[in-house]
Formats: C-alpha cells, sequence, structure tokens
C-alpha cells in the first residue's frame, strides 16, 4: 500500500513539525521571566503570598513538561484557558481567525485573478515587449515593503480621493484595500510562477503533439497546456501561505484589521503571553495544515511525487 | 535552442531583445546599488550631524520648497533627506550582515550534510520544514517579545532562521556533484574530503548560492523595515526607513512627504538589488534551479 503509507508518512511529518513549532513557542514564552511577577507589576501592594497564589493558578509551580502538555491538551481541545487581561481566549481567537480568514481568501483571490492571464500572456509573448514589462513591474512589486503600499493606498484613496474606507471592520468596502494591498503584493510571486510553470508546460511533448494535430491554439492553451500548468500552480500557492500570513500580520496593522496579526502585536504590547503563544501556535498549524493538504492532494494527483 | 523549436513565436529578433534586457537589469540594478552603497559610505560628509538636527522653526516644512530641505522636513524639523540618507545605514548594515552570516553557515552545514548525509542531513531537512511552518515575522514577535527589540537580535534571529535556504540549496548541489566524474576522480585519486567538498565541490555549486545571496539581502531590508515599523527593531533614536514610515504614519493626512520617501528610498535599493539577482539568474543559472 505505498499511497496510504505516504500519507502516514506525511501526516507524521506534519505532527512533528507542530510539535516542534509549539514546543518552541512555549519554551521562549516561559524564558520571559516570572508571569506572576509582570501581572502584578502595576499595583504596589502585592505580597509574596499573592504570586505564590497567582503561581498555583496559572499552574507555574508545575515542571515544563506538565506545562506544554497543558499547553497541547488546551489547543487540541480548544479550551484556551484565559488571557491575562482581555479575558477567554476562546472568544478573542473567535474574532480574529476569521477575519484573517476572510483578508487571506480575498487577497489569494485577487492574486489568482489578476496573475493567471498576465502569467500566460507574458509565457505566450517571452521575450516580447509585454512580458519585459510584465517582468519589470512584478520586480518592481517584490521590491517595496507590502505595508508602504498600504499605506500610499490610504494615502491615494481614502485622503487624496476619498473612495474607501482606510480602516475597520464594518462594511465589506473596508476589505478592499487590505486585501488589494496583498493581494497586488503576492501578485509580484505568482506571476513568475504562473509564466515559468507554462513555459515549461508549453515545451512537453504532448504540447507538441497538439498542435502537430492542427488544433487551435486556443484548445492547446487552455485545454492541454493550463490544465497541466495548474497542478503545480496551485501546489506553489499553497506553500505560499506561510508568506501570505506573515504578510498579513503588518497589514492588519496598518488597516486596523482586528485579525490574528493584530491581536499577536497587541499582546506582545501588554505582554501578554498566554494569548501570544496561542496566536502564533495556531499560525503556525495553520500553515503546517495548508501544506500538508497541498502535498497530500498533489502526491494523489501526481503519483511521481510519492517517491521524493 | 530549444525554445526556437518548440515555440515558433520565438525569432532571432526576440532572442537579441532579451539580451538587451539582460544588459539593462545588469545596468540599472548595478547603478542603483553602487549609488546606494555610495552615499551610505559617505553620508557623514553629505549630510553631517546624522539627520539629528532638531528645528522647531522648520518643522513640517513642505518638500521641493527650499534648497536647505529638499525633501520636507518631518514634524521636529529635521531634514528628511539626511534622515533617509543616514537610515540607510541600518538598512545595508541588516540586510549584508544578516545574508552573509546565513549563507557562511548555511554553506558549510549543506556541504557536510549532502556529502556524508546521515544525521545531519536529516536535521536539515527537518530543520528546513519547522522554518517554513514559522514565517519570520512570527518567529520575530515570539523571540523579540523575550528580549526585546534591537537591530543586533534581528540579525541573529535572520542568521539562525535563513541559515536552512543556504543548506538546502547546497546539499541539493553537492548530492547531484557527487555522482560527476570529476568528484569521483578526486575521490578515488586518494583526496581527503575535507579538499574534495571545499576545493571540488564548492566552486561547482556556486551560482545558485551567489543568487540566492543577493535576493536574500533584499528580502532582509524589507523584513527588517517591517519590523522596524512594528516597533520590533532599530531604536527609534537612531534614523531608520522603517522607524521614518511608522513616525510618519501619524502625519499622514498632513504631511505626506514623511511616508512618501522613505517608502521610495526603500523601493529603489530592493529593486536594484532585485534587478542584479534576476540578471545573475540569467548568467548563472539558466536552468532555472534558484526560481
Amino acid at each position: 500500500m505505498p499511497v496510504f503509507r505516504f500519507i502516514l508518512q506525511r501526516v507524521f511529518q506534519a505532527v512533528l513539525v507542530t510539535l516542534a513549532v509549539t514546543l518552541f513557542v512555549a519554551f521562549a514564552v516561559r524564558l520571559t521571566g516570572d508571569p506572576a511577577v509582570m501581572l502584578t507589576a502595576e499595583s504596589s501592594s502585592v505580597t509574596e503570598e499573592d504570586l505564590v497564589r497567582i503561581r498555583d493558578a496559572l499552574g507555574l509551580n508545575q515542571p515544563f513538561y506538565a506545562q506544554y502538555f497543558d499547553f497541547i491538551k488546551s489547543l487540541v481541545t480548544f479550551d484556551l484557558g484565559n488571557s491575562f487581561f482581555r479575558g477567554s481566549i476562546r472568544d478573542l481567537i473567535g474574532i480574529a481567525l476569521p477575519s484573517t480568514l476572510l483578508l487571506a481568501v480575498a487577497s489569494m483571490g485577487i492574486s489568482i485573478l489578476i496573475s493567471i492571464p498576465l502569467g500566460i500572456h507574458a509565457a505566450l509573448h517571452k521575450g516580447g515587449f509585454s512580458d519585459q514589462i510584465i517582468r519589470v513591474l512584478s520586480l518592481v512589486g517584490l521590491s517595496f515593503p507590502n505595508f508602504w503600499l498600504g499605506i500610499m493606498f490610504v494615502l491615494l484613496l481614502s485622503i487624496a480621493f476619498p473612495i474607501l474606507p482606510a480602516s475597520g471592520f464594518e462594511t465589506w468596502r473596508a476589505l478592499i484595500l487590505p486585501a488589494l494591498t496583498i493581494g497586488i503584493i503576492l501578485t509580484a510571486t505568482n506571476v513568475r510562477l504562473v509564466r515559468t510553470q507554462m513555459l515549461e508546460t508549453l515545451s512537453q511533448q504532448y504540447v507538441m503533439v497538439a498542435r502537430a494535430k492542427g488544433l487551435s491554439e486556443r484548445s492547446v492553451i487552455y485545454k492541454h497546456a493550463l490544465r497541466n500548468a495548474a497542478i503545480a500552480i496551485v501546489t506553489f500557492l499553497g506553500l505560499q501561505f506561510g508568506n501570505l500570513i506573515g504578510g498579513l500580520v503588518v497589514i492588519e496593522l496598518v488597516f486596523n484589521w482586528p485579525g490574528m496579526g493584530t491581536l499577536s502585536i497587541e499582546a506582545i504590547a501588554q505582554r501578554d503571553y498566554p494569548l501570544l503563544q496561542v496566536t502564533v501556535s495556531i499560525l503556525a498549524i495553520m500553515i503546517v495544515a495548508v501544506n500538508l493538504a497541498v502535498d497530500l492532494v498533489y502526491g494523489l494527483i501526481d503519483p511521481r511525487i510519492r517517491v521524493a | 535552442m530549444t525554445d526556437t523549436l518548440q515555440n515558433p513565436r520565438l525569432s532571432r529578433f526576440t532572442r537579441f531583445r532579451q539580451s538587451r534586457f539582460a544588459k539593462f537589469e545588469f545596468i540599472a540594478g548595478s547603478a542603483l546599488t553602487s549609488m546606494l552603497a555610495l552615499l551610505v559610505l559617505f553620508a557623514d560628509i553629505l549630510f553631517p550631524g546624522g539627520g539629528t538636527a532638531v528645528n522647531l522653526l522648520e518643522r513640517l516644512s513642505e518638500p521641493f520648497q527650499s534648497g536647505a530641505h529638499l525633501l520636507g522636513t518631518d514634524p521636529l524639523g529635521r531634514d528628511i533627506l539626511a534622515r533617509i540618507v543616514h537610515g540607510g545605514r541600518i538598512s545595508l548594515t541588516v540586510g549584508l550582515l544578516s545574508a552573509l552570516g546565513s549563507v557562511t553557515l548555511g554553506t558549510v552545514i549543506g556541504l557536510y550534510a549532502g556529502y556524508y548525509r546521515g544525521f545531519l542531513d536529516s536535521f536539515v531537512m527537518r530543520f528546513a520544514d519547522v522554518q517554513l511552518a514559522l514565517p519570520f515575522i512570527l518567529l520575530a514577535i515570539t523571540v523579540i517579545a523575550i528580549v526585546g527589540p534591537g537591530i543586533d537580535r534581528i540579525i541573529i534571529l535572520m542568521i539562525v532562521s535563513q541559515w536552512v535556504q543556504y543548506a538546502r540549496l547546497v546539499r541539493g548541489s553537492v548530492l547531484s556533484l557527487r555522482q560527476r566524474e570529476f568528484v569521483q576522480a578526486a575521490v578515488s585519486y586518494g583526496l581527503p574530503n575535507r579538499k574534495i567538498i571545499f576545493r571540488h565541490i564548492l566552486p561547482n555549486a556556486m551560482g545558485p548560492l551567489i543568487i540566492l545571496l543577493t535576493l536574500n539581502v533584499a528580502n532582509n531590508i524589507l523584513l527588517e523595515s517591517s519590523l522596524t515599523f512594528l516597533g520590533l527593531g532599530a531604536d527609534p533614536q537612531t534614523p531608520s526607513w522603517g522607524g521614518m514610515l511608522s513616525e510618519g504614519r501619524s502625519y499622514i493626512q498632513t504631511a505626506w512627504w514623511i511616508t512618501v520617501f522613505p517608502g521610495i528610498a526603500i523601493m529603489l535599493t530592493v529593486l536594484g538589488l532585485n534587478l542584479l539577482g534576476d540578471w545573475l539568474r540569467d548568467e548563472l543559472d539558466p536552468l532555472g534551479k534558484t526560481r
């Protein structure tokens, strides 16, 4: 059962990575010092007994492995406990995670809508004028910080020509600017990806055969080449998910988008370590899960991948 | 050759144009990069005072109005152009040091991992999996929360996280180079492994490494500006591009120039490096291993 073994292997690897990342995060958070002292830093009348009671309540007297085990258990059961200052972590995540996912899907959608037609066009006119324009534009797109593009959009479309809101979450119009910002940044990479992949497929022999059969150029490109290139393109898009999440963290802050990135940055500012540990772990687990899914789907569609 | 056979649209003329494009990339890329390097190198001569001179009488003056403040001033009356030139120091230091550290560490580990395989090899591959799951911004957020912000920490963190990219690339080259005749010959000749690795394998694995190095410098300049923007990087007292952007954000309604110009500085710098990287890729890696 090679297929079964392949699935098992990949799942096992993903679990291992998840454990490594969460272990790192939990360990790092423990290094920050005594949470009991940090929690009570504001008030002046703290006795040693108070500190002991807080440590007891937070489970800080237990050895590290027991605390880590509790942390993993809380992630698995989604019983995430309380943050230092803002109540139930599960409630906070319940708002932040969907808004981050919404932004992620919207920007990925924008990027796909732009990069697939442009990438195909560039591949078909390789070396031509439009190919070079697309290539330079994508290089420029890779060359500025994503948050700066966001600020420029705000400057142009919210301040100079007030068409769109610069922040907030209330209407769907608030989604446009942040999604456009990340979408454009992603497009810079994706255009090159689609172009390379299309060029590779177009040089395959079955495309030559399709041309030799006298099929129309349209049918050669869309029915034969694009379909085959699509598998690899989708895989790379999945592998890019980590970059997407990294970019979201900063962009959310620029647009005051109430997502996981904003939540993480706020958690650092308030030194709210239980919350920080959960947000970072959940984002990392999401990335592992997407990569695993892509890996499995690709492996099942294309048997050649399973060997490696 | 093969392109012309399989794609009827590729004529000799387009191939000529392609080489012209490569020339453009090289000239534009090296012009931008060397211009920036010169500005940063002579920052103290061009703009003495480090761009920190406060002058409240001239606060928020608009750009292109006077020769004294070509790009305007910030809320404390400090000259934007001087701050940009001095701020380039931090960006270039972070970009260069982090990439040089990662390339050294990663290359050595990758060479040994690919040559001897075994435990080191599986460690590299597993570490790469973990690194993929934890985007640098998230890693930085977690660690900076503990050790506090600072440029030195960012550089170390970049090396700790990014060496594995190089190690994986080198490992791949070593695996295929080991099968080549000249390496087999060196082995049968009885050369010590260290000499085979550094004299025969490493020189042949350099091309992709140099490409990755260029793009890595560019990318780390972007990362540093993001982290400083979030308040996790450079000290707010010293001028830095990310820091200027974050200061300018509160004045975006009234003083656009504080935010626009540092961003353009970042873009030109990174674009220069990206153009060079792209040109190098065409020159050194025509088969597209680093794509």
